[in-house]
């Protein structure tokens, strides 16, 4: 006798009905009769790893190229012939390794081309600084020059910096440029401007013979601010990748059924309105679909927030991220998973616009005060020098140092710097950032509002305690719970650990499950399947044939510190508080549990985006953090939020900030993080301030040289520097004197 | 003097050689996995394609 269901040998994962969803053939690119795919592996870490998976891939027949990269966790392999792709993935997941399709997408690819764009720049920067700071020197102290060996000097340092300029300076122009199109300056207009003039003006000085020139100054600026630059669009690029692997983890194909009714396995975005798609027991559903056929359970609670499943028959409308428990059903696509998406953060994005719009950066405050006022001052001590008799080049030369020396630079720098210092240090907790400024927002926070499936709980169900007596039918229930995909059964065999399987195993969809353990008839299931009376909703009953049903409870299992998380957040004046769209009892014992005083259940998603609005209305600054479809309305309207890695895609895009693991403690560090980097950027603004106040009467006398512009640029870009790399040291532990 | 001018064009020519350097570095994909390249220098089966 063998059981109906087949189930993996320890019976501890879920049984494995086949699921054609991990087919990787939808990714398969195939050009010049050579296949290709790219595959995410998780966990390989040594040169062990890779010549394991490496070898052993290569070793399948008609593999051309297995390469691991070891930084990046992809895998890509090349073949010809009839290898199965999914071949490929199960040996990668013999081995003992995670492995998922993933298809790089263009936005991928787009931001790796800017990312070697600005490293060009930086490298052409960087040489150009060093071959004119060698013919600078001589100029700055060789007093006993002669004309002649001056001016050769000059002419081939202006030979090095235009070609430079023209090159490194093409990020600044271009969106100076695009700034001013739009009338609204940014910082980039300053610096493009004073990298112009400075050349413009040492050119002139070359070609007259005159006192100084600005070779140096021009091509540092541009390299210290290229340094910046690339720091920032690399850790964005990295961070978006980690966001979005933990993301490819989740739904990559589906299974199509062809008119012919074979059925295919296509990417999710190949989905087309009216496909009728096979979703399998476990699967997610990629797209909102129509059930056409089968009776089964889905598990709402990335949609709902609701922990207990619902009932699902032909005719009923799914939302994407509902799970199909179950039994297998077809679907009819409703619509396109892009459009669903698209149409989702388009609707999210309107209802955040004005947050967006009403924020303002403090670079772009900086940038707003200082943009007028310092070239005002040029403009004045143009005209000044005029009228006391100066000629108009000596004019000109006092307006152009000032706009030289009071540096854009310590200002350009001061602001993305921190930024990119507090994100890769977030990064290393596995927390990813979507944008520099999200950090000032959640700096301001001062109210967080938590979701409860999923977000303070783990969203997976675990078994309640239970009486002595309840023992011995726990572990006869756990033989006929290891064969379902619903979450209690799971919950429950996960409490009791490998076993064996009851024979003759069926699942009821909605109900139960039935099978037999030495020869009797035993029953699994809810209140109603087996005849008892329902308490509470969140529990199954067991029985043998004729006996009476012994009951299970189950809990969401809150995060292992939420409550330390709580208390800390309090510590730090924040106001915590609880939006479930949960029902009512099993929300109030997740508050209690986490120690969150105000708490409320059954919202719904419409009332979840309102009351986030309510709060900010009411002049306070709000984090949401949610993980369903249901909290992406109050996700976009809060003032910052952040979403945990198993979130749905909506979610993830709305918010700000995505953490990976199972520790809340991330929300707190993510603030203390931001709290930091808001007063690095303060402290590194003020002092830019101070600096300019300084040097701005120095340019105005005339006093400047190229050895004083050259020592005040990169002393000042230094200071900035130093302040912002203050976050990188770990701060003292807040858990020290905490239960 | 022409000591001097072939001096600095030395110069120039030595950061251009570097840049040019860097750029076939880059170009040719040794900055894709660092940590893979230190890794793959200990495994002998690992052959120069």
């Amino acid at each position: 006798m063998t059981a109906v269901v087949s189930a993996c040998p320890s019976g501890l994962s879920a049984p494995s009905t086949p699921t054609p969803a991990q087919d990787p053939s939808a990714f398969v690119v195939q050009k010049d009769g050579v296949k290709s795919l790219d595959l995410i592996v998780k966990g390989p870490s040594c040169g062990g790893c890779l010549s394991k998976i490496e070898s052993n891939v290569g070793k399948l027949a008609g593999v051309r190229i297995a390469r691991l990269n070891l930084s990046t966790g992809r895998l890509r392999v090349e073949w010809s012939g009839q290898l199965k792709p999914r071949t490929i993935v199960e040996m990668v997941a013999s081995l003992g390794y995670g492995v998922t399709a993933f298809d790089p997408g263009k936005a991928d690819i787009e931001s790796a081309r800017a990312e070697r764009r600005l490293i060009t720049a930086l490298t052409f920067a960087g040489v150009g600084t060093a071959a004119v700071m060698f013919m600078s020197e001589p100029l700055w102290f060789g007093s006993d020059l002669t004309a002649d060996i001056r001016n050769t000097l000059r002419w081939i340092s202006a030979a090095v910096a235009l070609p430079v300029v023209i090159v490194s300076g093409q990020p600044f122009f271009s969106s100076a440029l695009a700034s001013i199109r739009a009338r609204h300056l940014n910082m980039d207009v300053p610096i493009s401007l004073a990298v112009i003039l400075a050349l413009a003006l040492s050119l002139y000085e070359t070609v007259v013979g005159g006192q100084h020139a600005f070779f140096d100054a021009s091509v540092m600026l541009l390299f210290f601010l290229l340094i910046g630059r690339v720091l920032d669009a690399r850790l964005r690029r990295r961070a978006y990748a980690a966001a979005n692997e933990l993301a490819s983890f989740q739904t990559a194909t589906a299974t199509r059924l062809t008119s012919g009714g074979r059925a295919e396995a296509v990417r999710v975005v190949d989905i087309r309105p009216g496909d009728v798609l096979l979703v399998a027991a476990g699967e997610r559903l990629a797209v909102n679909a129509e059930i056409v056929s089968g009776k089964s359970e889905a598990d709402l609670r990335l949609v709902t927030g609701e922990v207990l499943p619902v009932a699902t028959t032909a005719g009923q409308t799914l939302h994407a991220g509902a799970v199909n428990l179950s039994a297998p059903i077809q679907v009819r696509a409703l619509s396109a998973a892009n459009d669903s998406l698209m149409a989702d953060i388009a609707r999210l994005l309107e209802a955040g616009e004005q947050k967006k719009s009403a924020y303002r950066r403090l670079a772009d405050k900086a940038a707003e005060l200082y943009i007028p006022q310092v070239h005002a001052t040029a403009a004045l001590g143009f005209v000044a020098w005029l009228m006391f008799g100066a000629t108009a080049a000596q004019a000109a030369y006092v307006a152009v140092t000032v706009l030289i020396i009071t540096c854009p630079c310590a200002l350009a720098l001061a602001a993305p710097l921190v930024q990119v210092v507090a994100a890769s240090r977030l990064f290393r907790e596995g927390i990813y950032l979507s944008s520099g400024d999200a950090l000032e927002r959640l700096a301001a926070i001062d109210h967080v509002v938590l979701d409860k499936t999923g977000t303070l709980t783990l969203g997976d169900p675990v078994l309640g305690a239970i009486s002595e007596e309840a023992r011995t039918a726990r572990n006869q229930a756990a033989m006929l719970a290891r064969a379902s995909h619903h979450p209690f059964s799971r919950a429950l065999v996960k409490a009791v650990g490998a076993g064996p399987i009851a024979q003759n195993i069926r699942e009821i969809p909605g109900q139960g499950v039935v099978g037999t353990i030495n020869g009797r008839h035993a029953k699994f299931g809810s209140a109603s399947f087996l005849g008892a009376t329902a308490s509470g909703g969140s529990e199954l009953w067991f029985a043998f044939e004729g006996d009476t049903p012994v009951a299970f409870h189950f809990d969401d299992a809150i995060r292992p510190d939420a409550a330390k998380t709580v208390i800390e957040l309090s510590a730090m004046g924040i106001e915590v508080e609880l939006l479930s769209g949960d029902g009512e009892e099993r929300v109030a014992r997740a508050a209690k549990a986490a120690g969150v005083r105000k708490w409320r259940a059954l919202a719904s998603p419409q009332s979840k985006a309102a009351h986030v609005k309510a709060l900010e209305t009411s002049g306070q600054k709000v984090l949401m953090v949610g993980d369903g479809l249901n909290d992406a309305g109050a996700l976009a309207s809060a003032h910052a939020s952040i979403a945990p890695g198993g979130a749905v895609d909506v979610s993830r895009l709305a918010s700000d900030c995505v953490f990976s693991g199972d520790s809340l403690r991330a929300i707190a560090q993510i603030i203390t993080t931001a709290r930091a980097a808001r007063a690095r950027m303060r402290e590194n603004f003020a002092f830019a301030a101070l600096y300019n106040i300084v040097v701005i009467p120095v340019a105005l006398a005339g006093w400047v040289t190229p050895l004083i512009a050259a020592i005040a640029m990169s002393a000042s870009s230094a200071v900035v520097t130093l302040n912002a790399l203050r976050i990188a040291a770990p701060s003292r532990s807040r858990w020290a004197g905490l239960p | 003097m022409n000591v001097f001018i072939l001096m600095l064009l030395g110069i120039v020519g030595f950061a251009l050689a570097g840049l040019a350097v860097f750029g076939w570095a880059l170009k040719s994909g040794q900055f894709e996995d660092p940590k893979g390249a230190a890794a793959r220098i200990l495994d002998e089966s690992d052959r120069p394609r």
